[in-house]
């Protein structure tokens, strides 16, 4: 088995005691077949024991170890060493504070992401024994992309938009949204139009596509966002053209 | 939280982008073929001044040449805020009244023919 020196650059901070975050470096003896996470666990486990991260499946399922990696928005689970030259900086996930070192605080998301309420709401609750709600191979397909989302909010760090306007409401969010709103068992568009049409909503966003392109599940935020907009315009104009449809 | 009104300048935009994304390949071609000397019969200035004299014609040329104008100058809107041009309201306010002139042009200009 072969194996070789990583330099790591890793961002320490504790709210607590420090003044402002520092970089700390870890020489780490890596094998090949090693991603990020892997050298973040050997430091924890040999060199130091103080280092704070999150992480929890090691498989790109449950989305906690989503960090910047050479300025770049990744899941270290995800991230080969190898892909890698020289030393690699190791930083929180940008546009969130700091909780203490590689893990951010996500209370923001939190709080975005129940606003739109990304949860089934179908129109008449069914009884237990009336069965399941069942659903054809193509409607399942309307979603299922959307469902990927693990919420590692790796789409926010590449946000620029989020970035300058903290209230914008972001690209998972309202990639969960439309993954609901597109469910064919599902009736609760217009409770979730409520946050998805309004200025911090999909309007926020110019479609500068980064969300979409460091998505590590493919489920392209992006392209949610502009759906979202379009049935929010067909929206916005039957009820001010044609106000006597309204329900 | 209460709806944006963004739909009134962003559905022209829409619109305006998903013509020029079909339309501006295509007026490429065609100019690089008349360039050639290649104009095909269809396309001939008489055939063109027909077109454009017929009112059907007309309005066709007002939509195609608005929305464009118009996606044009959203986009540029976005990218100047996406710049750090902050100024919103004065670069909204130039961006469509730019889109809107061309737009007053292009139906003097049919109305003269």
């Amino acid at each position: 088995m072969s194996e070789r020196m990583v330099e790591l650059e890793v961002l320490r901070y504790n709210p607590e005691t420090d003044q402002e975050p520092r970089f700390q470096r870890y020489s780490v003896p890596c094998r090949e077949e090693w991603v990020v996470l892997d050298a973040l666990n050997h430091v924890k486990e040999n060199l130091d024991a103080t280092l704070s991260y999150r992480w929890s499946c090691h498989m790109a399922v449950c989305g906690s170890c989503g960090m910047m990696i050479d300025r770049e928005p990744k899941l270290a689970c995800k991230t080969f060493l190898r892909d890698y030259q020289g030393v690699i900086r190791v930083e929180p996930l940008r546009h969130f504070p700091i909780e203490r070192d590689l893990v951010t605080v996500i209370d923001d998301f939190m709080a975005k992401l129940s606003r739109v309420k990304p949860y089934l709401i179908p129109k008449d609750e069914k009884a237990l024994e009336a069965g399941e709600y069942r659903q054809t191979p193509a409607q399942l397909k309307r979603f299922k992309q959307y469902s990927m989302c693990m919420n590692c909010m790796l789409c926010y760090a590449a946000c620029p938009e989020y970035g300058l306007l903290p209230e914008y409401i972001g690209p998972a969010a309202i990639a969960l949204a439309h993954r609901w709103n597109q469910d064919s068992r599902d009736a609760g568009r217009d409770e979730r139009q409520e946050a998805l049409a309004a200025k911090e909503g999909a309007w926020e966003c110019s479609f500068v596509g980064a969300c979409s392109e460091v998505c590590p599940e493919h489920v392209d935020p992006a392209g949610a966002i502009q759906q979202v907009k379009i049935r929010s315009t067909v929206d916005w104009y039957l009820e001010h053209l044609m106000p006597w449809l309204k329900k | 939280m209460t709806k944006s009104n963004k739909p009134i300048v962003w559905g022209p935009f829409a619109a305006g982008g998903t013509l020029t994304a079909f339309l501006t390949p295509a007026l490429i071609a065609l100019t690089l073929l008349a360039g050639l000397g290649q104009v095909p019969e269809a396309l001939s200035y008489e055939h063109l001044h027909a077109f454009a004299a017929h009112w059907v014609g007309k309005a066709a040329l007002v939509v195609v040449i608005g929305l464009s104008l118009w996606s044009a100058a959203h986009r540029l809107r976005i990218t100047c805020y996406d710049l750090g041009v902050r100024a919103d309201a004065a670069v909204a306010t130039i961006v469509y009244a730019g889109a809107l002139a061309g737009t007053g042009a292009a139906v003097l200009y049919l109305l003269r023919i």
